[in-house]
Order: structure tokens, then C-alpha cells, then sequence
């Protein structure tokens, strides 16, 4: 027989868990829930085919940020997702089991834990000079390398999801390695990997840190990319800590279109690797 | 030349290593059929190993990228290391004035990284006490107790919540934590604790090193929960019918079955939750004050190492202030590359059977 004080335990422990998990979902669903109250209420057509007006004035939108994410984000991928996917290659092709690739998925884990404003400081140190102070091109850079890593481990993680068999159906018609790895492993894979994309993607979208001192935002039209540039999360951070309400108005619509971005990739994400040869992957 | 005829044997005799590469050729004698078909159809040798070597040379690009991180800081600081040394991490300078203890003062050329090591620790570790009981009670309930059909909700909003953006999170703190804070929580604090000394009432704002902790611990709690709850499925499932069978009720079940053998891999979990911590910028930035001050009270306003460099980097006053501040970020990137490999190590430990998750 179970004595008393053993049920009363076991009761009490299941109440402290079910208790912390209202504690934390409730107020993670009540920010989801207030930022999507306080964006849909502000965002409105200007907001994506105007420029800020002067700060006190009302109006405006946040049209040249949007473009300057999109420059940003461009620039970020030509760097993150070719370095990103070969290596993931490597890892699950040709390194698989080796203390090289070991080496190099531990070096990926370290470089995505690495503080995204020192990520900021390094790429400052690497490319602003005082002939080039503040320009597109250095914040698509340090973007770009925050990028790698979880691009590289999504790829792998979904290459490893292509069953043996495929590999070998390809061997044995005497297709090269390179064609056997490039058309038909990688191509299996490509609704997984293309989602990791979106994803690092979606993540470097909302990275404000690093743009700071590279980006350095920009409150006017330029697409230049040796000069600064405009960034939706940069101009969320300065808006919000704005004195005025019309700034305040259009951070919360452009928080709500970053977490637009962010739902979808990871929505995507989730569906993909739920059907399929990728079925399990994430 | 020679170094490609040297690596050539070795690349043909050890792919029965590797699943995923073509089997070896036999010996010739036996296929020279299908040897000679295959020739037919074009030599891919040279392609394929420069293939690989062109996905070598991308992975070694992580490395690459690493280390230029490290020496373009150590290049940077290198001013602030030779003017102040090792003491750049805990001097003190006095006020001729005030007489006070002062600790960043970039006009004067005084610095010292004190004052935001002090906050970075304190925000951190304000995050963990929150954070962490919390946590490991949502993997428990997740693991272990939760019906089927609340299961893959419950995991996708916790996912979604740790992709939300820093800024994002720092702003709702701005316009929804901080007044509540100031309005409730504050003064409850203070009636409650003011006599341990460490809530004071001398800050109207609400900002400081408490809003700084509750949003680093609302941050961190997805990653260290579903962590947590990835060495939690790694222990076997007879281990838990085990210490049933012995006429366990669930929770000594949870306890013994499964947090003892997880429990290294919730201490990684947890460490890895310190590692974001440290790190995390713009919502501390926002909400922590911005004074570089030590304080005994939790409730008075702050900085932190990371709020320090985003505020300051861009506009900084000379070569010696940039370069403490490129200092106290290289601080930063070795500290986190400590706590990150340390806690990957503990997580691998528990989960090395189970399958790689994307975190």
C-alpha cells in the first residue's frame, strides 16, 4: 500500500508542474497575443510605402527599413547559405563519423552561441575603416556569418534523413559522386533544407545587435551598399525608445511584420519535416 | 602534383568507412567490363575530389571565420590590455569630488569593465533563479504528464517564442513589463524584503537589474526547457517501468527514473541558458538602466557588458575608449565560448544515443 504521504508528494508534484507550465505559457502566449494587438492596430498601407517623417510629426511608415532588411538579408544569404549548405555536405557526406567533422559541428554549435553583438564588434573590427565608416555591406556580413551555422546543421541533420538506399540507387547507375551527392541526396532534401534557410533566415531578420555599429540605420532612401542602411529591427529599437507615440506605433507594426516572418519559417519548418523521407527531423 | 598522387590510394582504399560514399572497386581484373563502361562514360575521379574538396574547404571556412573573430578582438584591445592589464577587470577609480568609487568615465580616460561584469552576472544570474525551476517543471509536465493532444502545441509555442526576436522582447518590456513592475511589483518587493537591503526604493523607473532579470528569464526559458526536455526523452523508457514496477508512484518515478539520469544534461541545459544570458543585448540594453554603477539593491538601475558595447561602440570617444570596449566584448566572446562548449558536452553526454535535434 501506497502510505499517504507518498500520494500527498505525488500529488503535489504534478500540481507544481502543471502550475510552472501555466506560469510560463500564459505570459509567453499574453506577449504573442499583445504584440500581434498592438501591430495589427498600427500597421496600415503607409507603413509600408512611406518613409519615417521627422520625429513629433504624425504618419509615416517604415518603407526604406523594409527595403534595407530585404538589402541586409539579401547580402547575408549570398554569405550564410552557399558556406552554410557545403559544409552541411561535408558533414553528412563526406565527414561523417571522422574527428574532423566532429571538430567542425562543435566549432558551429560554439559560433552560434557566440553573443550577436560581439559578432557586431568583430565584423566592425574586419571591414569599417574610416574610408568606409558605416555600410550595408558590413551588416550583411556579420548577418551573413550568424547565418552559417544554423544553416549547416539543418542541412546535415536533413541530408542524414535520406535513407542509404537512395545514395546507392544512384552508385550503382554509375553516377559520380558529385552528381550522385549534388541530384539526388541534396535534392531529397531540399524541402528541408530550403526551410533551414528560412529559418536562419527568419532568426537573422530580427538581429539588431550586430547592426548597430556596421548597419547603423539610415532615415532616408538608399539602397547604397557602402553607405548605412535603414534595417527594420534597428529602427524597432530606436522608435521604441522614442518619446513619441507615432514612433511607438510604427515599432509595434514592425515588430508585428518581423514576427509575421519568424511564425511562417518556423510553421514551414514544422510542416516539412512532418511529411516525407524528412519525416522526424526536427 | 605529388601531394594529389599521395592522397589518391588513400582516398580509394577507405570508403568502406564511410556508408555514404561509392563502395570500393574490386580488383580490376574482375570488373574491367564495367570498369571500362563506366570510363566510357567520362573519368569523375578528378570531380568528385574536387567536390569534396570545395565542401573541406567551406567547412574549414567555420573554423576560419572562429578564429579571425578572436584575433580581430585581441588586435582591437590590445591598446586597452597594455594600459590597464589585468586590472581593467576590477579597478575602481575615486571621484577627487564625490570621494565615490567611479568606474567608466571615457571624458576622463578611466575605465574600468567592473561595473558591467557585476551586471552581467547579477541579470544573468537573476534569470537563472527564475528560469530554471520553472523550466524543468514545463519538461516534466511535457514529458511526462501531459496528454498526447497538448503535446505538439505546447512544443511549437515554445519554439515560436525562442525565435522571437531580442528587440522585440525588449520592447514589450518596455511598454508592458517596466510600468508593472514600477506600479506592483516594486513596491510589494520592497514592504516585503526592503529590510534584507538589497530592494530599495531609490528608483522611480521600474528599469533596472530586477527587469533586466524577469525578461532574461522569460528569454531563456524556452531554449533551457526544451532542452531539458531532449535529455529527459533520451533516458530509456525502461528505466522508468523499472522503478514502477517497484510500486513508485510518478513522481518518485520522475524523480529516480528520470531527473537522476538526466541530470547532467539538465545542468548543461541550464548552462547553455547562462550562455544566452550572458550574451543577450538589446533587451537587457532596454530595460537595464544604463548606469554604470554597483549597486547593493537589485531594484537600482544598471549595465551590463553587452548594453555598454551597443551603447556606446558607435559613438565612442577615442582609440582607447573603443578599444575597452572591444576588450570587454572579447571578455564576452571568451566567456560564452567557455559556457557553449561546456554545455554541449554535458548535453551530448545524455542525448550521444539519441537522434540530433535542430535547437
Amino acid at each position: 500500500m501506497r502510505s499517504a504521504l507518498r500520494t500527498a508528494t505525488d500529488g503535489l508534484a504534478t500540481g507544481l508542474a502543471v502550475l510552472s507550465t501555466v506560469l510560463v505559457v500564459a505570459p509567453l502566449v499574453a506577449i504573442f497575443v499583445y504584440i500581434i494587438y498592438k501591430g495589427a492596430s498600427s500597421l496600415n498601407w503607409a507603413f509600408f510605402t512611406q518613409i519615417p517623417k521627422p520625429e513629433g510629426e504624425s504618419g509615416g511608415g517604415m518603407a526604406n527599413a523594409i527595403v534595407g532588411s530585404a538589402v541586409l538579408l539579401g547580402l547575408a544569404s549570398l554569405i550564410g547559405v552557399p558556406i552554410g549548405i557545403a559544409a552541411g555536405i561535408f558533414l553528412a557526406e563526406f565527414g561523417r563519423g571522422t574527428k574532423l567533422a566532429n571538430a567542425v559541428r562543435f566549432t558551429a554549435d560554439v559560433l552560434n552561441g557566440v553573443p550577436s553583438i560581439v559578432m557586431g564588434v568583430a565584423v566592425y573590427a574586419l571591414i569599417v575603416t574610416p574610408q568606409m565608416p558605416f555600410s550595408a555591406i558590413s551588416g550583411g556580413v556579420a548577418l551573413g556569418i550568424m547565418m552559417i551555422p544554423t544553416v549547416t546543421r539543418t542541412t546535415e541533420e536533413m541530408l542524414l534523413m535520406v535513407p542509404h538506399s537512395v545514395r546507392e540507387a544512384a552508385l550503382a547507375l554509375g553516377v559520380p559522386n558529385w552528381r550522385s551527392v549534388l541530384s539526388i541526396t541534396v535534392k531529397t532534401a531540399s524541402p528541408g533544407i530550403i526551410t533551414g534557410c528560412m529559418l536562419a533566415f527568419a532568426r537573422v531578420a530580427g538581429e539588431t545587435a550586430p547592426l548597430i555599429f556596421t548597419a547603423l540605420g539610415n532615415t532616408n532612401w538608399s539602397v547604397a551598399l557602402n553607405q548605412p542602411i535603414a534595417a527594420l529591427p534597428l529602427e524597432i529599437y530606436r522608435y521604441a525608445l522614442s518619446p513619441y507615440d507615432d514612433q511607438h506605433r510604427l515599432a509595434w507594426a514592425g515588430a508585428l511584420v518581423l514576427i509575421a516572418l519568424i511564425v511562417a519559417a518556423v510553421s514551414l519548418v514544422r510542416f516539412v519535416t512532418s511529411r516525407g523521407v524528412l519525416k522526424g527531423a526536427s | 602534383m605529388p601531394e594529389i598522387r599521395i592522397s589518391h590510394p588513400a582516398i580509394e582504399t577507405q570508403p568502406s568507412s564511410g556508408e555514404s560514399r561509392p563502395p570500393a572497386l574490386p580488383a580490376k581484373a574482375e570488373v574491367s567490363a564495367i570498369r571500362a563502361f563506366l570510363l566510357s562514360r567520362g573519368n569523375s575521379a578528378f570531380a568528385d575530389r574536387g567536390f569534396r574538396w570545395l565542401m573541406v574547404i567551406c567547412a574549414f571556412t567555420i573554423f576560419g571565420i572562429v578564429i579571425l573573430i578572436a584575433t580581430e578582438l585581441v588586435e582591437r584591445s590590445h591598446l586597452a590590455w597594455s594600459t590597464f592589464g589585468f586590472k581593467f577587470f576590477f579597478q575602481a577609480f575615486i571621484d577627487p569630488d564625490t570621494k565615490l568609487p567611479m568606474y567608466w568615465d571615457p571624458v576622463n580616460g578611466h575605465f574600468s569593465a567592473l561595473p558591467f561584469v557585476f551586471g552581467t552576472l547579477v541579470s544573468s544570474f537573476l534569470a537563472l533563479l527564475l528560469a530554471v525551476p520553472l523550466a524543468i517543471g514545463v519538461a516534466v509536465f511535457l514529458t511526462e504528464m501531459c496528454p498526447g493532444f497538448l503535446r505538439a502545441p505546447l512544443a511549437f509555442v515554445t519554439e515560436l517564442l525562442a525565435a522571437i526576436p531580442s528587440v522585440i522582447y525588449g520592447m514589450w518590456a518596455v511598454f508592458v513589463l517596466v510600468p508593472l513592475l514600477r506600479e506592483h511589483v516594486n513596491p510589494t518587493l520592497i514592504t516585503l524584503l526592503g529590510w534584507t537591503g538589497f530592494f530599495k526604493d531609490d528608483n522611480p523607473t521600474g528599469l533596472g537589474f530586477v527587469a533586466a532579470g524577469v525578461i532574461l528569464a522569460i528569454m531563456i526559458l524556452p531554449i533551457i526547457s526544451s532542452l531539458t526536455r531532449e535529455v529527459m526523452n533520451a533516458v530509456p523508457g525502461s528505466q522508468r517501468e523499472a522503478v514502477l514496477a517497484l510500486g513508485a508512484t510518478r513522481w518518485e518515478m520522475i524523480r529516480v527514473g528520470v531527473l537522476r539520469n538526466a541530470r547532467i544534461g539538465i545542468v548543461g541545459a541550464v548552462i547553455l541558458g547562462l550562455g544566452r544570458a550572458l550574451g543577450e543585448t538589446m533587451a537587457v540594453t532596454m530595460v537595464i538602466g544604463n548606469t554604470p554603477q554597483i549597486q547593493k539593491s537589485l531594484l537600482a538601475n544598471g549595465a551590463s557588458m553587452a548594453s555598454v558595447i551597443a551603447n556606446e561602440y558607435a559613438e565612442a570617444s577615442g582609440n582607447l575608449h573603443l578599444s575597452a570596449l572591444t576588450e570587454i566584448g572579447l571578455a564576452l566572446f571568451i566567456v560564452t565560448i567557455i559556457v557553449n562548449a561546456l554545455a554541449r558536452l554535458l548535453v551530448w553526454a545524455v542525448t550521444r544515443g539519441a537522434p540530433a535535434q535542430v535547437n
